[in-house]
């Protein structure tokens, strides 16, 4: 189905599925429970998911699959951002023309900065990206403040033109009338599911994203990336030039890029500029990495991680903590929360940096290769005693990253 | 013409921070191959060491004052360091007045001890394993390292001065024939710029003259031979590792005064010490400095007023405007060698 | 489809009841309420977004303790602060309308992204009616955009632009804190006693829009006095090393160097201006002078002895002498410690405010506690009579001009109060150029229904 394998139908299909429950699922605790701080079913949070999910995808379709590590890709982020709020500024609130001229200039500016970055490769073609992202963000920041609107981040003022504005046109970002912002609520026992619209709108572009992603994973193009990350080299002795493979890579990675700074906006119209920054940056390449690159889930679950700490643990204050221990003894309940204190609510990093740590520790392929391994255990289990080899494809050893 | 000279000397001064950041993550990316995005942490940690020598010089007893009040109109709590009631206000003070070249003392076993246990508890489990992996472990190993030292210190910006002696400025201009009150330096740079260029002599010397560097440098260029030929190269890279955390930590000691210490400095000065890095070339230790010096000086200029009036913000990019430039021109920046850092 | 952007507490308090009386699950979809996260239960929710994170963390640290300690007042607990000296009486320390006063707090990171993310996520997730907080400009006017779509009130906490309550002024946003041309208005005349008239100044501005109205600010009103400005140079935030802009000052010819500068850029540039011995030097037969046009004392903690004499200007500091500021400063003193800084003195009476006005509208309807805000004339919070004015939900009071304290005998005096400046003295009209002109309008106010 789909042009996909029967294996892989059925693993878009969970997917699919998961998307779609995504508004159930993330709220297992009921509103009135003291654990329903770790409910994430809210609608900002949920289109963040979604959001750096599609960023995430697309940058894993560059680093990956061709191995290339850009340290830019904020800069076309931030591009989709401004474009869709321009477009708010200029026309109107639907968000369509801003996404498709976001995906077109971002591409652009892909193109450009791919042509250049790519003429190097390794950490060179890193710092490159780096450079220009930078650059980007420097400038958006300080002198384009007439186009960005610098550190107040661009957003629409009334007195902009929006020349497509009708007398009964929605104030706020919409799809033809569907606004963004509306949500449908239901109440089953204690439990509130938020259905919103901006979500659904992300999760299907996410779900087309992540397809667009599988189909490329798995077409001719695809395993000439792979190649491409296997030996470069060897490719280019056979006679292939690897550069436009690389570089088409680059862009498509670019439109994800600009189509995720894109929907951003479309749920919030407002661009900062700090999107742009090299943290942002630096931020989809831990989302990819601690997923497990170059697989396919892996850098939505990495996005998911990231984002659910940022957002729930940096609002665990002791005030929250208090109510969570209230049932213990004093002398214990003030120490529990002297020992949780320095992880959540203002030391959210630190617990950020401590699970980073962690999982590259103890699961070398992220956390896809934590999933696998959790489903091998229970495997195992049911074959018991069946053979099981370390190493079932015969992957060459890696050389040592010392004295190269 | 005096401008120019002024903003050398600027430049001299950002470039020897940038210079003593480089080269400690060249060391480490040189001999154990490790990308070390905990570099910034370890220059922040050093600046801290100064810090940490202020309060302990500083640590005092509370003596009450019955003829002043606090704000909530209480006696006065007075705090007087222990050192100045040893040796009298007079030598105390001095020596308080002092803790930054003092943490000098303390960076260097901190330091080298904190590089031993990074990388005999961590980095070395990662010599085997891809670049990224080691990015996101060092990263996370970052984070955790300010956390700690925010969780301590709070997130303001603290000040620790320069010792009174070295704190003033001097007519740089009137020993150049100019006509004085043109070029005033401040003291603490010029000393700043003597001390990096020192280290980095130092680490060239060592490495240079010493048959231990000589055996790091053949390991450098070829571990699995230097290993074949019976000699431990792996405790040589531990050293060599806290060799680096030490140069870094010296540089972020020193630098207290012209930069107040805040727990972030070392994220701010990761980027752009990589930037260096890789301008200089992977793995190059002349590269390193040399790129460090010369991105400083290129800084310093363009924040010229008369440069900044022809390109506007060109001060915000030139850093990543010159490692385009130059990774575009020379491949592998200006001493890189070929096939370092490049699949 | 039903159209219920952002509500929650409404159909919660419904459904757990009838969740409970029924054996089954009753699935409903919600009903509007009268207004965005309308209170429906025993208590009602204020949300806290300040920077946890980043350079303004201990700024923000010094938020939430003030807020926390306003909400204990708010419910009757501790000394109740400002609440005995404020001119109001609507208060009674219990609660709101009967409500018991609950909070969530959150991370800004002082980044306008993640403060929005916070801030939705408090309205969304937690049902907040009321967003305070924040430690810089670009985040107030992002959370205060997004409380203008949403339907609740933001009280800003520290944000000193302009364009807070100018350009980007909204219906659904207040601002106690003073702004950047109050800053320069009432520095002027202290700099024209202490420096005269005939004085050329050099500005060094962060690259960012906080910096640029403020250097807008000072100029006009050093200009005002007769002075030259030489240069402006625009410093990248965050520079760390501003040596080379400051050496090029000396050659300049100017006498006086203005660092509109904020946090760590002040602190750095500040200590190294010193360090480059400017202020040991002579020229135009004057003594070269620093101005640092806003102060904030954990800043000028951190720059240590080199703040010594350097004016600048501040909304309110704990060595005032009312009874307003003794009450408040003796009952967060005596909780944390140590004297409040200016921002949390802002958040707190923010709060206050947000409060009283709700108990005088009789309701947590946005609109009527707009309408309860506006033109509200008040006193007892520590800066003197004050007016919260319609026309830009900016307050007006007296601005306090600062100096470096020469003898500081502990950390928390480095700074002593060198003027109030009357309040007549600062303001100036709703339309003014520097606040977007006559075409800066506050919009329609918005509940969310």
């Amino acid at each position: 189905m789909f042009g996909l394998s029967a294996k892989d139908t059925r693993f878009l299909l969970i997917v699919v599925f998961l998307t779609l429950a995504t508004p159930i699922l993330l709220q297992p605790f009921p509103e009135t429970s003291s654990l329903a701080q770790f409910n994430a079913g809210y609608p900002d949070l949920m289109q963040k998911f979604a959001i750096f999910g599609i960023f995430a995808i697309g940058f894993n379709i560059l680093f990956g699959l061709t191995g290339y590590l850009s340290f830019g890709h904020a800069a076309f982020l931030g591009v989709g951002s401004y474009t869709v709020v321009w477009m708010y500024k200029l026309l109107g609130y639907n968000v369509l023309p801003g996404l498709v001229l976001a995906v077109i200039i971002s591409a652009l500016f892909a193109l450009l900065i791919g042509f250049i970055s790519l003429r190097r490769s390794g950490i060179y073609f890193s710092i490159l990206t780096l450079a220009f992202a930078q650059m980007s963000y420097n400038l958006a920041y300080s002198v384009l403040t007439p186009i960005t609107n610098g550190e107040t981040g661009l957003q629409v003022y009334s007195n902009d033109p929006q020349i497509l504005m009708g007398e009964n046109s929605p104030t706020s970002p919409h799809l033809f009338g569907l606004v963004m912002r509306d949500s449908v609520q239901v109440d089953v026992g204690g439990w509130l599911f938020t259905f919103n619209i901006g979500y659904y709108f992300c999760a299907i572009i996410a779900i087309l994203a992540f397809y667009i992603s599988l189909r490329i994973f798995r077409s001719p193009f695809g395993m000439m990336l792979r190649a491409i990350k296997t030996n470069q080299t060897r490719m280019n002795y056979t006679g292939l030039n690897s550069r436009p493979y690389t570089l088409a890579a680059f862009v498509i990675s670019g439109m994800y890029a600009g189509l995720a700074g894109g929907l951003l906006a479309s749920m919030d119209p407002l661009a900062g500029a700090e999107r742009m920054q090299w943290t942002a940056s630096g931020e989809v390449v831990l989302m990819t990495i601690l997923g497990g690159a170059g697989t396919l889930m892996g850098p939505v679950l990495g996005a998911g991680f990231i984002k659910y700490c940022e957002n729930i643990f940096s609002k665990i204050n002791d005030g929250v903590l208090h109510g969570w221990f209230a049932f213990m003894p004093d002398g214990l309940e003030d120490f529990v929360i002297a020992l949780i204190h320095p992880f959540v609510g203002k030391g959210w990093h630190l617990t950020l940096g401590i699970l980073f740590m962690l999982v590259v520790i103890f699961l070398p392929g992220g956390l896809v290769e934590g999933g696998q391994r959790l489903a091998r255990l229970f495997r195992r289990k049911r074959k018991a005693g069946g053979p099981s080899r370390k190493d079932p494809e015969h992957r060459p050893n890696p050389e040592p990253h010392v004295a190269e | 013409m005096e401008a120019i000279i002024l903003q050398i000397l600027n430049g001299l001064d950002k470039g020897s921070a940038y210079a003593l950041i480089a080269l400690g993550l060249t060391l480490i990316f040189g001999t154990l191959g490790v990308v070390n995005f905990a570099h910034g942490a370890l220059f922040m940690i050093g600046a801290f060491c100064a810090v940490i020598m202020q309060r302990l010089l500083g640590l005092s007893f509370e003596m009450v004052d019955e003829t002043k009040t606090d704000f909530l109109g209480n006696p006065l709590k007075v705090q007087v360091p222990y050192v100045e009631s040893w040796f009298g206000p007079e030598l105390g003070g001095a020596i308080i007045n002092w803790s930054v070249p003092l943490g000098i003392a303390l960076a260097i076993p901190v330091m080298i001890v904190l590089g031993f246990v990074m990388e005999r508890g961590l980095i070395k489990h990662f010599y085997k394993r891809p670049h990224a992996d080691q990015i996101l472990v060092t990263f996370g190993l970052a984070i955790v390292l300010q956390e700690i030292i925010k969780y301590f210190f709070g997130a303001n910006p603290i000040q620790t001065g320069a010792p009174d002696m070295l704190s003033g400025s001097f007519d740089f201009g009137t020993m150049l024939g100019f006509d004085p009150n043109v070029i005033i330096y401040p003291l603490w740079r010029l000393v700043y710029f003597l001390f990096a260029l020192f280290i980095i002599a130092g680490v060239f010397a060592f490495l240079q003259f010493t048959t231990f560097g000589m055996v790091v440098r053949a390991g450098m260029a070829d571990r699995e031979t230097v290993g074949l030929l019976g000699i431990d190269i792996d405790r040589r890279f531990t050293i060599m590792f806290g060799l680096a955390a030490a140069v870094a930590g010296l540089a972020g000691v020193m630098y207290t005064p012209i930069l107040a210490p805040n727990y972030h400095m070392g994220m701010d000065f990761l980027v752009l010490s990589f930037v260096v890095v890789v301008v200089g070339g992977m793995g190059s230790l002349p590269g390193a400095v040399a790129a460090g010096f010369l991105l400083g000086i290129l800084q310093s200029f363009a924040s010229m007023n008369e440069i900044k009036s022809i390109i506007p913000g060109i001060d915000q990019v030139i850093i990543y405007l010159v490692a385009i430039v130059i990774l575009l021109t020379r491949p592998r920046g200006l001493m890189g060698r070929k096939g370092v850092m490049e699949d | 489809m039903t159209n219920s952007n952002l509500t929650r507490r409404g159909v919660l308090k419904t459904g757990a009841v009838t969740g409970a009386g029924l054996a089954l699950p009753t699935i409903f979809t919600s009903r509007a309420s009268a207004f965005t996260n309308e209170p429906t239960g025993s208590t009602v929710k204020f949300g806290f977004n300040v920077p946890q994170t980043g350079p303004y963390a201990e700024e923000g640290l010094d938020e939430l303790r003030a807020q926390e300690l306003a909400v204990e007042h708010l419910n009757g607990m501790g000394d109740g602060g400002m609440l005995q000296t404020f001119s109001s009486k609507a208060l009674d320390g219990t609660g709101i309308l009967g409500k018991k006063v609950e909070f969530v707090t959150g991370d800004t990171q002082t980044k306008s992204d993640a403060a929005r993310a916070s801030a939705k996520s408090m309205i969304e997730k937690d049902g907040v009616v009321m967003i305070n907080g924040g430690s810089s400009s670009g985040v107030a006017v992002a959370v205060q955009g997004l409380c203008q779509e949403a339907g609740i009130i933001f009280m800003a906490g520290l944000t000193h632009s302009n364009d807070t309550t100018g350009k980007d002024r909204k219906a659904n946003g207040f601002r106690h804190f003073f702004n950047a041309y109050m800053s320069g208005a009432a520095l002027a005349p202290v700099l024209e006693k202490a420096y005269g008239t005939e004085r050329r100044a050099y500005h060094l501005t962060a690259d960012y829009t906080w910096g640029y109205t403020q250097q807008e600010s000072i100029q006009a009103s050093t200009e005002a006095l007769g002075w030259q400005t030489v240069n402006n140079v625009l410093t990248p935030v965050g520079a760390g090393d501003f040596s080379s802009y400051i050496t090029p000052v000396l050659q300049s010819g100017a006498d006086v160097l203005i660092l509109n500068h904020y946090g760590g850029d002040m602190v750095n540039s500040l200590t190294q201006a010193v360090q480059f011995g400017l202020r040991d030097k002579q020229v135009n037969g004057k003594n070269f002078e620093i101005v640092v046009p806003l102060y904030s004392e954990l800043m000028a903690e951190g720059a240590g002895a080199n703040i010594k004499g350097v004016y600048g200007s501040m909304n309110w500091n704990w060595q005032l002498q009312d009874p307003g500021t003794k009450a408040f400063v003796k009952s967060f003193g005596e909780k944390y410690g140590r004297p409040p800084s200016n921002s949390a003195h802002t958040c707190y009476v923010q709060t206050l405010l947000y409060a009283d006005a709700v108990a005088r509208a009789g309701s947590f309807n946005p609109c009527a506690v707009v309408e309860a805000l506006e033109d509200f004339d008040f006193d007892g919070m520590g800066n003197g009579p004050t007016t919260y004015r319609g026309a830009d939900h900016q307050c007006f009071k007296d601005v306090l001009v600062m100096k470096g304290a020469e003898n500081p005998t502990t950390q928390f005096d480095v700074l002593e109060i060198v003027e109030v400046t009357p309040r007549a003295q600062v303001e100036y009209a709703p339309d003014h150029p520097m606040f977007g002109g006559a075409e800066a309008s506050l919009g329609e106010c918005n509940d969310g229904a």
